[in-house]
This record gives C-alpha cells, sequence and structure tokens, in this order.
C-alpha cells in the first residue's frame, strides 16, 4: 500500500511539473525579507506575475541578509542557485569578484531585450553596484541613507527648543550639553555605527574609508579609517558617552527600540526608519539631514548607501534569463518605485520616480521624507563619496564594532582603536586579494 | 578474572562494529579530512577558485592576538559552564534524594529546561536581562547596578554562561538523581548509626560513590560547552563585546558562514579537532585513575 501510494506520488508530481513549466517560465528570486517588507516585496511580484503570462516570478525568503548570501552561495555550490539573488551592499566586493558565478545586469538587460537605460538611474544609488568602466552590475533595490531622527518632545520637556539647529555636529554637541542639563537621560543613541560613524562619516565629509578609491579600483586597498577626521570625530563620540550624552545600544539597529519608546532625543539611524518610527513613536518627530563637522574635509559632501541590490546568478537557460530582464525591468518603472519609497522610506533607484513623488504631493504631506534624496544627490559623488567595495567586508565591520565598542567603553582612545582597526582589518583585505587572485 | 567475550573467525566481529564504524568514516573521518585538506587553501566563497596557501591560515590565526585570546575565553568559559550547570544539579539532586513526598513532581519540573533549545534559551535570557526592557537589568538599575553586557565583557560572559549551564542543570540532575538512587542505603545507614552527619556521609561515602557519573558529566559539559553553546553565545552577544565571548566553536561559524572565509574556518577546525583530541586523552589519562567504578 506504502509502495503504490509513492509512486502515484512520484508519478504525479513528475506529470505536473513539466506541465507548469511548460506554460510559464519559472524565475526564482530569493530576498532577505520578512515582516511589511516582506508582504510588499511578495505584492511586487504578484503584480508583475499578474502583468503577463509568459513569466512566473517564485520569491522566497531565505533569513537575513548575511543568511540569504550564505544561502544564495551554498545552492550556487550545489548547482541549484536561484535567477535572482538579494545581496546586501557589504557583500558587493564578494560577489563582485565572483565573475564566474554571476551575469552582470547589463549583460542580462541587453540579452533579454527588456528596456533599460541605465542613466535612468539615480547616480548615487547606481554607482555602489557600477564597474569602473560605468556598467551596471546589479540592480539596486533597496537603498538608505543616515539621517538624523529627533524626538520633538523630549527636546521640549529638556528646556530645549525642538527646532535648534542641527546641521553640524559641533551644534549638537551643545545642545547635548543642554539636554543633559536639561534632565535628559539618552541625549543620543545611534543605530548601525561602523556604517553611519564611519563610513558615512567619510563619504560626507569627502575624506578616503580606504585608498585605491575606497577598493573601488584594485583589490590591493586599505583601510583609512584612522585618519584626523574620523578620529576627531570619534573622539567627540567617546567623550559624549563618557558624560552619558551618547547611549551606546548596539550593533545593529537596537538603539530604534529606544528612540521609538520616546526614550531618546536624538537618533542617527537610516532613512528607511521611517517606517517604524511613524507607526510606533507616540511623540512628535522629525527628520533632519545627517550633521558633519563644520570645516572638516569638504562636508557636506553627499552621504552613501546601505541596503540591498539584486544579482543575477550564472548558468539558467537564456529563455529564464529573458523572464529575469522584463522583471527588473518591471522593478525599475517609476510607479513601482515611486509606490516603494514611500512605503518603506527607502530611496527611489530613479530620478523619474524621485520626481514622481514630489508631484503626487507625498513630501508636503510627510515632511522630512526627501531628506534622504536630497542629502544624496545634492553633490555629484567623488571617489571618497561613490561608496565602499571591499571584500570580507562584513567581517571588517565586525572588527570596526569591536574597536567602536573600546572607544565607548573608554578602553581605547580613539586614535589606538582605530589603528587597530585598520590593522586587522588590512589583514582580512590581504587575504580576500589572495583568494580573488 | 577478565569478563570478556571471544568470537571465533572475525566475520561476525566485523559485522557487528561496521555500522559504528561506517557512521564514523561518513560523518567524522570524511568531513575531518576535507577540513584538513581545505585548511591549507584560501578559496573564493563559490568554490570558484582556491589559492594553496601551505600553513598560511594556520599562520595568520597563530599570529592573531584575538585568535590566541580566544583559548582563554574558551577555556575560562567551559570551566564555568561546567562548574555552574554541574553544582546546581548535584545540589537539586541531593535535596530531591531526600524528599519522601512529591520527588516526582520536583523531578519533572526540573527537567523541563532541558527541552528548551539552545537558542531559544539565549532568547529567554536575553529578554531578561536586555539592557531596555529586562526584567532583571530593571531591578538591578533599581539597585543602583547599572547593567550593561552590550558594552561590558564581564558581564556578558557571566550572561552567555548563564544561559548556558541553565538547561544543561536539567540534564545532569537527571544523571546525578539516578546514581543517587542506586547509592545502597545500607551503607549510609551504618553511617547513620556510627554518628556521622548527613555532610560527612555526603563527602565520604556518596560523593565517591558518585564519581564515575561525575567523571561522565564531566567530559559530556566540557564538550557540550565547546561545541553546543554556540547557539546561545549567537543569539546573546554575537561573540562580542570586544571578542569577549567568541570561543573557537563561534568563531569557526562566523568566519566560515558570515565572513566566508572557508580557508580560515577549516584551519580552525583542525585547530579545534587537536585541542578536543588533547583533552579527551587528559581526561581519561589523569582524571579518570581517580574514578572508582
Amino acid at each position: 500500500m506504502k509502495k503504490t501510494l509513492f509512486g502515484v506520488l512520484a508519478t504525479s508530481t513528475a506529470l505536473l511539473s513539466p506541465l507548469a513549466a511548460a506554460a510559464e517560465t519559472e524565475v526564482q528570486f530569493w530576498h532577505a525579507f520578512t515582516g511589511r517588507l516582506g508582504e510588499l516585496v511578495k505584492a511586487q511580484v504578484e503584480e508583475f506575475n499578474a502583468s503577463q503570462d509568459a513569466y512566473t516570478v517564485v520569491e522566497s525568503h531565505k533569513g537575513n541578509y548575511s543568511e540569504t548570501l550564505n544561502a544564495g552561495i551554498a545552492a550556487f555550490r550545489a548547482g541549484e542557485q536561484p535567477h535572482i539573488l538579494m545581496v546586501f551592499e557589504v557583500g558587493t566586493a564578494t560577489m563582485m569578484a565572483a565573475g564566474g558565478a554571476i551575469k552582470p545586469v547589463h549583460e542580462v538587460m541587453a540579452q533579454s531585450g527588456a528596456t533599460f537605460d541605465p542613466d535612468a538611474y539615480i547616480g548615487a544609488v547606481k554607482g555602489y553596484y557600477t564597474s569602473t568602466e560605468g556598467e551596471m552590475l546589479s540592480l539596486p533595490f533597496n537603498s538608505s541613507t543616515p539621517v538624523l531622527w529627533v524626538n520633538r518632545d523630549a527636546m521640549s520637556a529638556a528646556g530645549v527648543d525642538p527646532d535648534t539647529d542641527l546641521s553640524t555636529w559641533q551644534k549638537v554637541g551643545e545642545t547635548l550639553d543642554a539636554l543633559k542639563a536639561g534632565g535628559e537621560e539618552c541625549g543620543l543613541v545611534t543605530a548601525w555605527q561602523s556604517w553611519i560613524h564611519l563610513e558615512n562619516f567619510s563619504a560626507y565629509h569627502d575624506v578616503p574609508f580606504a585608498s585605491k578609491d575606497n577598493g573601488f579600483a584594485g583589490l590591493d586597498t586599505e583601510l583609512m579609517l584612522n585618519g584626523p577626521a574620523q578620529v576627531a570625530h570619534l573622539t567627540a563620540m567617546g567623550e559624549w558617552a563618557a558624560d552619558g550624552k551618547f547611549i551606546y545600544t548596539g550593533r545593529r539597529n537596537e538603539g530604534g527600540a529606544n528612540f521609538r519608546a520616546g526614550e531618546c532625543a536624538l537618533f542617527t539611524e537610516s532613512s528607511a526608519g521611517y517606517a517604524g518610527i511613524s507607526s510606533e513613536a507616540e511623540f512628535d518627530f522629525d527628520v533632519r539631514p545627517l550633521p558633519y563637522w563644520e570645516g572638516v574635509g569638504n562636508a557636506p559632501q553627499n552621504t552613501i548607501i546601505g541596503g540591498a541590490s539584486l544579482w543575477v546568478m550564472e548558468g539558467h537557460e537564456d529563455a529564464e534569463y529573458k523572464g529575469v530582464g522584463e522583471f527588473l525591468s518591471f522593478l525599475s518603472t517609476s510607479d513601482v518605485q515611486a509606490s516603494w519609497h514611500q512605503n518603506t522610506g527607502y530611496l527611489p533607484i530613479t530620478a523619474e520616480a524621485g520626481v514622481a513623488t514630489r508631484a503626487a504631493g507625498f513630501y508636503e504631506q510627510n515632511p522630512g521624507t526627501d531628506i534622504a534624496v536630497i542629502q544624496m544627490t545634492a553633490k555629484e559623488p567623488t571617489a571618497n563619496s561613490k561608496g565602499l567595495r571591499l571584500g570580507s567586508f562584513d567581517q571588517i565591520r565586525g572588527i570596526i564594532d569591536e574597536e567602536l565598542e573600546a572607544i565607548w567603553a573608554g578602553d581605547k582612545s580613539a586614535q589606538e582603536a582605530m589603528d587597530s582597526a585598520k590593522a586587522r582589518g588590512d589583514a582580512l583585505l590581504r587575504r580576500f586579494e589572495t583568494a580573488n587572485r | 578474572m577478565e569478563k570478556r567475550v571471544t568470537f571465533r573467525g572475525w566475520m561476525l566481529p566485523a559485522l557487528l562494529i561496521a555500522p559504528q564504524v561506517i557512521i564514523s568514516a561518513v560523518f567524522f573521518f570524511y568531513p575531518a579530512g576535507q577540513a584538513i585538506w581545505q585548511s591549507l587553501f584560501i578559496p573564493d566563497p563559490f568554490g570558484l577558485s582556491s589559492q594553496f596557501v601551505g600553513l598560511g591560515n594556520f599562520e595568520f590565526l597563530l599570529t592573531d592576538r584575538f585568535y590566541r585570546a580566544s583559548f582563554l575565553t574558551t577555556a575560562v568559559f567551559s570551566i564555568l559552564v561546567t562548574l555552574c550547570s554541574m553544582i546546581p544539579a548535584l545540589f537539586l539532586a541531593v535535596i530531591a534524594d531526600r524528599l519522601i513526598k512529591g520527588s516526582g513532581v520536583y523531578r519533572t519540573l526540573l527537567i523541563w529546561p532541558y527541552a528548551v533549545a539552545p537558542a531559544v534559551a539565549g532568547v529567554l535570557w536575553l529578554f531578561m536581562f536586555n539592557t531596555r526592557v529586562g526584567v532583571v537589568s530593571w531591578y538591578l538599575g533599581n539597585l543602583g547596578y547599572d547593567w550593561n553586557h552590550v558594552l561590558n565583557g564581564g558581564e556578558a560572559m557571566g550572561l552567555v554562561v548563564v544561559a548556558s549551564a541553565w538547561g544543561r542543570i536539567s540534564y545532569n540532575f537527571l544523571f546525578f538523581f539516578a546514581a543517587l538512587q542506586a547509592v545502597p542505603r545500607s551503607v549510609i545507614e551504618a553511617a547513620a548509626i556510627d554518628g556521622a552527619r548527613f555532610w560527612t556521609r555526603f563527602w565520604t561515602i556518596v560523593l565517591p560513590l558518585l564519581s564515575p557519573t561525575t567523571f561522565f558529566l564531566l567530559v559530556v559539559n566540557v564538550v557540550y560547552s565547546f561545541f553546543e553553546t554556540f547557539g546561545v553565545i549567537h543569539t546573546i552577544t554575537a561573540g562580542g563585546p570586544q571578542q569577549s565571548t567568541t570561543i573557537l566553536v563561534y568563531k569557526v561559524f562566523s568566519d566560515g558562514f558570515v565572513g566566508q572565509d572557508l580557508g580560515s574556518s577549516s584551519a580552525q577546525s583542525v585547530i579545534l579537532l587537536i585541542v578536543v583530541g588533547l583533552l579527551t586523552i587528559i581526561q581519561f589519562k589523569f582524571i579518570e585513575k581517580r574514578v572508582h567504578y
């Protein structure tokens, strides 16, 4: 009995699957989104599937960013890779170096004949994912940039004018003093410390984070995060931490919970924090541009992005790549992008989507949501502010986190910590160079 | 008079040990061999190319100050976890053993935590000690103690030790309890008649008679703290702050599966293999001599 049942099952699956495949070509899409973002991705996929009947995109959630990348790598090694893999910005250099595993997006688009105009994408966004020859390697999907979130009620409660100018760190420093004097116990809190206070800090002040154009110009790059500008900033932050004006809560976005609960006055976090803050905060908040040090470097230059892009994996049929091209082209359309931008707080990837959002009056109804866009696009990116392309960067961020924790705990001076981060990070960069020689 | 079963011929014994040999070969010797082989290379994550570096991976590791420090971290962590899971377990077992009524209820309740997976246990403890919403950290705050395991390495270590040991107490309790039941009543009663008080009887009679169980649990708990606690560490501290809770196994995972550095990860597993091998030899050579069966 068992045997027959198994036989029937086997036959029926064998019969069913080719039928389904014959009708529509399947495109596998692995991503890292859950919750609200997961629903929005699902909606995009369903909309695409309903819009035509040649291809079916199948989306699957594979865990957080690191886990999704690992799932993709493991699948590639087993010959089971998806067509489209979401990879966070930190994994960019890893993907880029894997020439035989990926199919550059510009190639996919050229082959598939789908509409594709590289100039339609916002420079500061696509720059991160573009080769030095200017060819787009992966499609920017969700990109955000750090901004300053202000709890206006907490400011007022501490007797500080909520409209105080917070455009520079000098002014933020004065405000933190005033907040402390007014009884505020958590003046400043941050998410993603390395991304905001080192990577973006360097770009924003137009100082290098790493040599060779932050790694864009070659694998023989070295970290330069122990420069005077970075050290001065971290020294100031360290002093604020020692005085209890800057509260450290963790390496990822743990600080978001403190801010959303109304415990902290100022919060440096991604612009994509908008969805969470706007739905949970029971206080009056506003968004300001990320502060900079007046007189340091060329600040304010532009900030850089965080988030993920979509990589097309090698090893599939031409017909399937045609479907991939169609889907990526669908994702880039102005309507899809504009609604994504408005729902999530992520940046639009095309200039047209930004224009459409402004025309729809979204920025007037939700003041501050355009600050991230302005901050990124106000100036043409320089070699220091195009982005970062460093191998083993997930691990290097871990090292940076550890060294920053040493500063916050008062165990090391900013200079000692960053010198150590450079030495340890460079060792990993050399290994990455060896692996991809 | 040694007890020994002898077989005629070699077919039957070979057949009988075959399943164990095959399992060991497939799940241990083959992967271990692969790890040794891979530790000589720096491969790229996708397995497209690989550079032979000889002992370069080992040199890279052993010159890394943090890697060397993680040996000490591992030693401190394992000793603490073993002590914190065995001593309370023994204490609870002794108490439960003296109960006349209701010992079944206590037994059942004490075994429960063992059913909680390490990663889940980690999350539970993290909730209690969360620097913002944690119940325990809130009470500590009221007492004037500012709990912050995110920055304080000692507190982070304490938290992962307690979270790792907690579930193990149940497991150890079960073994100690069973062993206590096997201690002959007549010996204890004789000692009691001779005027030995409870703790004297415990130290001079019960504890020596428990030594085989204690030794077994020592070995099992050390292995546990080396290999199975990684879920707890991953959920609570992710090895931080400043690598103060990065034990050797956690580093193998984070370098290999987060950092995609499979060469270094393989070299670390080889080193770990050697360490655990040495540890096992030490345990059986020196400590087992003090065990009375």
